[in-house]
């Protein structure tokens, strides 16, 4: 047992550290840094052009497909550090879902016409998996697709669509024979957003910003060359998805840094004249937060470590999402605290324009989507249960 | 970064467990509990027979040489068989004092007499007003010899003691004196500690030869070390009855059938069973990091960890350990199954050698020390 990284890991972790201190633009680094996303798009696209150039733009890809062909434990400290030094997330939609998909399950043609455009950044993607009726039970999607010569023809709804008011493409599980069971019936399509026919309503948000949209298909017409593998097995490519969306699904980083971000906060705010810090039940909550991080860490790098010698089936990854969701929520709930009052005025949308106080309010209601997205936790607790303990 | 172990490891664990497993049964123990000394001689010698007394103590002392991560191993072992006689105490805690600290000849006498199980020697420190209080034991030059004045509380396994390892004050710092268990002027009040083990609360009033000392000058540094690796230790024992407990829940959980279908079954129960789960690999996690600053040459980064882990790990033996025994229902509440006694040893551990809320606050402080 050594629980240090190696030399090699060590010094990767630097060149990273160095390459973050050369490359990352300034205005963005500080816009991430405030929680500003007025300049999402631009500043995600910009990012991926820098990351790309420099032969990073995708930490988890073979390098057959241009990826980096990092270990695990490489992409690991890459998102630790891309955190901690307030780089801007790559969305997942194109590099972890859809990408991965296309590498195993895509055409030829379609290998060449989509992965290129996704590193370079050229193309953003929005998932189209749940609806309205489906989330966690997502075999019960209903938007159908009929064959109608060269073209399907798609309608139906979509729902909790992130970030697509930018997208260029969305990838859609669509059924293409509703007479079959609910998992034998579901193709799997790539769909340019451009299409006459589709339409975007944002959702708005509990904490009033508009992040997730619905999106109605009225006879969308897409090309039969855009269906990734066979017609009706798009079920087997829906899972192979879920599972590479699991890629650092702990958010070490984010919590890292967000951590940081609340004792910043913790010294600046002040209880009865001194430093909100100081106090020691206050300080004693952040140092709680703080090992249960500390204890994920590890946990994290054990299952790494577990995977790279073929040991962990993959339901660990539940463990991972839940308490790092768990973790995360709770620091942002003491950031809230610790602002006490000060939280109180409130503006939806101001984007987080000074510092940190509209910012915390409008994340600590923003991220009790943690617990509910990427299959609640309630759904990964039965995963625990039912896969990991036999019950 | 590597989270595996090597072979002559994992054979340590194994040796114990299996040997635990066979001939350590609860009806066994609870008879050893029963008995008037509160241990057996016989599992004594044969866990010397199996090498486990001489773990860690150095090669070069004529031991194992095992070190931090053979003695975790063993510890979860001699957790998960809820094992009574004075392991921890005297091949993990007492060892290493006298390894970081004795010198020549009596360095070889201490450590043979230890690591073959002739002898068992505890060290004797807390004082029963917390775990960072000040010692107020002091061992004063008198004559020739030293006069040593205080008392100590619950100590593990001093009724069955050859020696006592006592802490005290002395003109240049912290001194550790060996202690004849029966000497004149050192009175022990054997007391049954909830976990069905034995210790003692003594009062010293005692004079003791010149080389009675442990090594010269502040024993701060060894002292310190020996007890972080003890408490990494203990949370390894712990972890052990935490899997055991686990497991026995989960077992449970499928075999007990409540309106005709086992109670694992039904969701409000099986997410419980998850949360303790992640509680176990949590604290799993906690414990290798505490034993890996233990194989490290850094004093603050180590108490660190090893607060670290005392929390997390006595977190998780406090919410598991309830879980259990409410998962268990009426049956968890009886002295028939190991899970009751699984419990009382965790509620043990988050008592014993600092509390959770002591370390707590210990590493609160070492984190509020690293942030400014």
């Amino acid at each position: 047992m050594d629980l240090n990284f190696s030399p090699e890991e060590v010094a990767f972790r630097d060149e990273v550290r160095a390459f973050l201190v050369a490359h990352l633009p300034e205005d963005i680094r500080d816009r991430v840094r405030r929680g500003d996303d007025r300049n999402v798009s631009d500043d995600l696209r910009r990012w991926q052009r820098i990351l790309h150039a420099h032969g990073w733009a995708a930490a988890m890809w073979p390098v057959e497909h241009g990826g980096t062909g990092w270990d695990k434990t490489r992409q690991y400290l890459f998102e630790i550090e891309c955190a901690a030094a307030d780089a801007p997330i790559q969305l997942p939609f194109g590099l972890k879902m859809v990408a991965p998909v296309i590498m195993r399950y895509g055409s030829q043609a379609q290998k060449e016409r989509f992965l290129p455009r996704i590193l370079d950044g050229s193309d953003w993607w929005c998932q189209g998996y749940s609806e309205p009726g489906s989330g966690s039970d997502l075999a019960s999607l209903k938007t159908r697709a009929e064959r109608d010569g060269d073209h399907y023809v798609v309608n139906g709804q979509k729902a909790w669509n992130t970030l697509g008011q930018h997208a260029d493409w969305i990838f859609c599980l669509v059924r293409t024979d509703p007479a079959a069971k609910p998992q034998r019936g579901i193709s799997f399509l790539l769909v340019d957003m451009k299409t006459p026919g589709i339409r975007l309503q944002p959702t708005k948000l509990l904490d009033g910003g508009f992040e997730v949209n619905e999106v109605f298909f009225d006879n969308v017409r897409v090309p039969v060359e855009n269906l990734v593998g066979e017609e009706n097995a798009g079920w087997t490519y829906a899972k192979f998805l879920l599972g590479h969306e699991r890629t650092n699904i702990a958010g070490v980083g984010a919590s890292r840094r967000e951590l940081a971000r609340l004792r910043r906060m913790a010294r600046e705010c002040r209880r009865e004249g001194a430093p909100l810090i100081d106090d020691p039940l206050f300080a004693t909550r952040i140092a709680q937060v703080e090992l249960e991080l500390k204890a994920l860490e590890v946990t994290n790098l054990r299952v790494i470590f577990a995977e790279a010698r073929q040991q962990a089936p993959g339901p660990e990854a539940s463990m991972l999402k839940i308490r790092g969701t768990e973790i995360l929520q709770r620091i942002s709930e003491l950031q809230v605290e610790a602002l006490g009052a000060r939280a109180l005025a409130y503006e939806e949308d101001v984007g987080g324009d000074g510092e940190d106080v509209p910012r915390a309010a409008a994340q600590y209601m923003n991220l009790r989507k943690l617990s509910i997205y990427g299959g609640s936790n309630e759904i990964q607790r039965n995963i625990i249960a039912q896969t990991i303990l036999k019950l | 970064m590597d989270f595996a172990f090597t072979e002559e490891q994992q054979m340590l664990q194994d040796s114990i467990r299996r040997y635990l497993e066979s001939g350590y049964g609860l009806e066994h123990r609870a008879r050893i509990i029963a008995g008037d000394e509160g241990w057996s001689p016989r599992t004594w010698a044969e866990l010397a027979e199996l090498g486990l007394l001489a773990l860690d103590i150095d090669e070069d002392d004529g031991g194992i040489g095992a070190g931090p991560v053979g003695t975790m191993l063993v510890s979860q072992a001699t957790g998960a068989g809820l094992l009574v006689e004075p392991f921890h105490s005297s091949a993990v805690l007492a060892t290493r004092v006298v390894s970081l600290l004795a010198q020549g000849e009596r360095r070889g006498q201490l450590l043979d007499a230890l690591g073959s199980g002739e002898a068992i020697a505890v060290l004797a420190h807390e004082e029963g007003d917390g775990w960072d209080a000040p010692l107020e034991t002091t061992a004063v030059s008198e004559g020739e010899g030293w006069h040593l004045r205080g008392r100590k509380a619950c100590v593990y396994h001093a009724p069955m003691a050859h020696w006592l390892l006592v802490t005290a004050r002395c003109d240049d710092g912290v001194g550790v004196f060996v202690v004849e268990r029966g000497a004149d002027g050192v009175d022990l009040r054997a007391v049954r500690t909830l976990d069905g083990q034995r210790a003692a609360d003594i009062a010293l009033d005692a004079r003791l030869p010149p080389d009675a000392r442990l090594g010269a000058g502040d024993a701060t540094a060894a002292l310190e070390q020996s007890l972080d690796r003890g408490i990494a230790a203990l949370c390894a024992d712990a972890l052990g009855v935490l899997d055991r407990i686990l497991t026995a829940t989960v077992q449970y959980a499928r075999d007990r059938a409540q309106f005709g279908t086992p109670i694992g079954r039904f969701q409000a129960l099986q997410h419980r069973m998850a949360d303790m789960y992640m509680q176990v690999e949590q604290a799993r996690s906690m414990t290798y990091c505490a034993t890996s600053a233990c194989l490290q040459d850094d004093p603050a980064s180590r108490r660190e960890a090893v607060s670290a882990a005392k929390v997390i790990v006595g977190q998780a033996a406090r919410r598991v350990g309830q879980e259990a025994i409410q998962l268990h229902g009426g049956m968890g509440m009886t002295d028939e199954l190991d899970v009751s006694h699984c419990f009382k040893r965790l509620l043990a551990f988050e008592l014993r050698m600092g509390t959770t809320d002591e370390h707590l606050r210990r590493y609160r402080e070492a984190a509020q020390a690293d942030a400014a």
